[in-house]
């Protein structure tokens, strides 16, 4: 499906890969449109189905309710027909046959690609072999843009104004790619990020992208507009890199006592799924006037219909 | 029957000099080296004279740690693939790696890789041998009658030797023989399975990361242990700023302590992985601009001894994987001379220097009668042009994989001829 030659309507990349390869005005013109759906989502009846006829196959490598979901009820709602392929790591042998995989899909004329896999990097890999447009569902640690786009746009709604905010992002950073996109993002869009995190989970050098960092989390909230928790990653821990999950609630779980360090009207988000009670009191992730968690949920269906639209049929200027 | 390489700026790597003169070979051997030594007025005497006017002869190549990858791989590389692919590099004399399938960790092994290497090139093969069984790190290797097989050293290869009481008994044991100890060192657990340097790249790119300490620990370890035992021990593939510094102190100290290195660690850093280039994926990893840096500084001081090419050729599939999955290593033989003369050209060494890590000082290391252009010696030379601009084209490779980032290169110094055993075995 090609954009029409005298559309008013931008092509603003080939793939979405990563954050860091957006500019401002490419994350502005997304951010708006998907600002749009947001709205439009609670209207039955006010989206145009600009993708009719246009095939989505959502590959994912590792498992995932939320984001293949998201993706898959996005693609329908612009009238995509939508097809998910479950390539967990045990159908489709680790990474060995990817190219295999991407020649094979390539065969089939797929419009959009929504790929998760479980090695960094594997998404621009397959990206390099497939004639379609490629999103990148999560990457091993390296970046889950979407998530990054949705985060942003829900602080958006809430606090107007994401330039000068202070946003900590608290938690697993070394394992998680929802933290390096939303580092990325955020400070392109003028927040000030903080990571608050014992020190075996801070990876080494992220103090060069621009970020703060607390080993104490009482100390790292006080002042903070955000706190974006992150969840511990269990299942990539090869090694020891926290005594205990009991240990880890205690000094870098969200309480109501920590919590108060942070500004009266601080938000909570969470890219899901949470370990209550390991990082996030069970309480506080369903107050829902703290926590946007069901927010981020609901506009990560727009962000990706703005996502979809923007690499097939583009979005207007 | 005499052949006469005449008009040759010569670099000569054991008087260390450089001088315009002639060599004159007879069969396989050096029979006059020299300036004038070359009789103008009998040329019947001669059944060859090349005139080498403008070029360089120095001895040829010694490449002290080579992966072949026969028994076992060889559709990635065969002994006669390799040794064509010395020898276009300019190389005369290979030590290869026990990382075959099987593993050199017996007679047999090695004999059967030395007399392969008889049938199919006149090259000059040695091998080394495991240090332990299977590389399994526990128990040792016939360290005496492997050397007595021609083994010139032990090495676990890419492994590092862990355990402190087998590395020690390795030293203890290897000075009845005077076997070479070699380490390649990466300490296991720190480590952690990384696929690059730990770092803010590592960060970004969302990859584990090997810390750079992983290297030296092991080193300082190792080096209690050569204190204690007195034993040669010899590092391999020389990567971080902190392993130079410790090497260079215990130098001082006396030990009886050698290293090297690849090219890639003096002429790349962490940076050429861009976005996921697995082609640049090598252990130990590429390190940072610091790191490098100091290789340079090591080279020049003489902490580091020699330079190898630390051949370690993959096929395609192998590397177009995810990087986590891909395979490690780079091939070299084809790139060693050009890429050390780097070193030269931006002006870190002198060319006899140069030459020296890569001929005579390894042939120091590892007691063998190479990398010499004494009377008397075996015809092995390299004639090259230092200057001579470039652009690298794996296509044109003998080697029959492919794995180079250093493909599309611009490039200065070329070979021209390789003589092994006074036969031109390569010529441009």
């Amino acid at each position: 499906m090609k954009p029409l030659k005298d559309s008013k309507r931008t092509l603003l990349k080939p793939h979405l890969l990563s954050v860091e390869e957006l500019s401002i005005p490419e994350i502005d013109i997304l951010l708006n449109k998907a600002n749009f759906y947001a709205d439009a989502n609670r209207q039955k009846g006010k989206i145009e189905k600009t993708l009719k006829g246009s095939t989505v196959i959502t590959l994912f490598f590792e498992t995932s309710t939320r984001t293949k979901t998201s993706f898959e009820l996005a693609a329908k709602r612009l009238g995509a027909d939508s097809i998910g392929i479950n390539a967990s790591t045990s159908a489709i042998k680790k990474g060995e046959t990817l190219i295999d995989t991407a020649m094979t899909l390539n065969a089939m004329h797929a419009d959009i690609l929504i790929v998760r896999h479980p090695d960094s990097g594997a998404v621009k890999l397959l990206s390099e072999k497939v004639n379609c447009a490629v999103i990148n569902a999560g990457d091993g640690t390296h970046e889950h843009p979407t998530q990054a786009l949705l985060d942003a746009l829900t602080i958006k709604r809430n606090k107007k104004n994401i330039k000068g905010l202070n946003i900590a992002i608290c938690g697993d950073v070394l394992h998680s790619r929802v933290a390096r996109s939303n580092i990325l993002l955020l400070s392109k869009l003028g927040a000030r990020i903080r990571i608050i995190a014992p020190p075996t989970l801070i990876p080494k050098g992220i103090e060069n992208l621009g970020v703060e960092i607390f080993n104490n989390m009482e100390k790292g909230l006080i002042n903070c507009d955000i706190v974006m928790m992150l969840r511990l990653q269990t299942e990539r821990m090869k090694g020891l890199y926290v005594p205990s999950t009991r240990e880890y609630f205690k000094f870098y779980g969200l309480d109501h006592k920590k919590l108060k360090n942070a500004k009266k009207d601080a938000l909570i988000m969470h890219p899901g799924p949470m370990n209550r009670g390991i990082e996030i009191d069970s309480s506080l992730a369903d107050n829902l006037d703290r926590s946007v968690i069901h927010q981020q949920v609901e506009i990560g269906v727009a962000v990706r219909m703005a996502c979809l639209e923007m690499l097939t049929v583009g979005i207007d200027k | 029957m005499k052949d006469a390489y005449i008009n040759a700026k010569i670099l000569d790597p054991e008087k260390n000099k450089e001088f315009i003169g002639d060599i004159i070979v007879e069969k396989d051997k050096i029979i006059d080296v020299g300036p004038n030594v070359y009789k103008k007025d009998k040329p019947k005497s001669y059944t060859n004279v090349h005139d080498c006017k403008n070029l360089f002869i120095s001895p040829g190549l010694l490449d002290m740690r080579v992966s072949l990858r026969e028994p076992g791989s060889e559709h990635k590389e065969s002994i006669k693939s390799g040794c064509k692919a010395a020898f276009a590099g300019g190389i005369t004399t290979v030590v290869c790696l026990p990382n075959t399938d099987p593993v050199i960790d017996n007679v047999s092994v090695a004999e059967y890789i030395q007399k392969r290497a008889k049938e199919v090139s006149k090259i000059n093969l040695y091998t080394y041998g495991s240090l332990t069984k299977n590389f399994d790190g526990e128990n040792l290797c016939e360290m005496g009658l492997l050397s007595k097989a021609g083994v010139k050293g032990f090495t676990d290869a890419t492994k590092s030797i862990e355990n402190s009481a087998v590395l020690k008994r390795a030293l203890e044991y290897s000075k009845a023989f005077d076997s070479l100890v070699i380490q390649f060192p990466e300490d296991k657990n720190l480590a952690n399975d990384g696929v690059m340097n730990e770092g803010e790249i590592s960060t970004r790119l969302g990859l584990t990361g090997i810390p750079s300490i992983a290297e030296v620990i092991t080193i300082e370890r190792d080096l209690r242990l050569v204190e204690a035992t007195s034993a040669r021990y010899h590092v391999s593939c020389v990567s971080t700023s902190e392993s130079v510094d410790v090497i260079r102190n215990a130098k001082k100290k006396g030990l009886k302590v050698t290293c090297d290195t690849s090219p890639q660690y003096f002429t790349l850093n962490e940076m050429a992985i861009e976005d996921y280039r697995t082609f640049v994926k090598v252990s130990p990893p590429l390190r940072s601009e610091k790191d490098r840096l100091a290789i340079v500084n090591g080279l020049k001081d003489g902490t580091i001894d020699a330079i190898q090419s630390d051949h370690s050729p993959q096929d395609e599939d192998n590397k177009r994987l995810p990087f986590n999955h891909a395979e490690k290593g780079i091939i070299g033989l084809e790139t060693l001379l050009p890429l050390s003369l780097e070193l030269y050209h931006n002006k870190s060494l002198s060319l006899i220097d140069v030459i020296k890590k890569l001929t005579k000082n390894p042939a120091d290391i590892l007691n063998l009668e190479h990398g010499t252009l004494t009377k008397g010696s075996k015809a092995d030379l390299l004639i090259f042009d230092p200057n001579k601009p470039f652009v690298v084209d794996v296509k044109k490779f003998k080697s029959k994989s492919k794995n180079s980032p250093f493909d599309k290169k611009p490039s200065q110094g070329k070979v021209i001829k390789t003589i092994c055993s006074g036969e031109v075995s390569y010529a441009a």
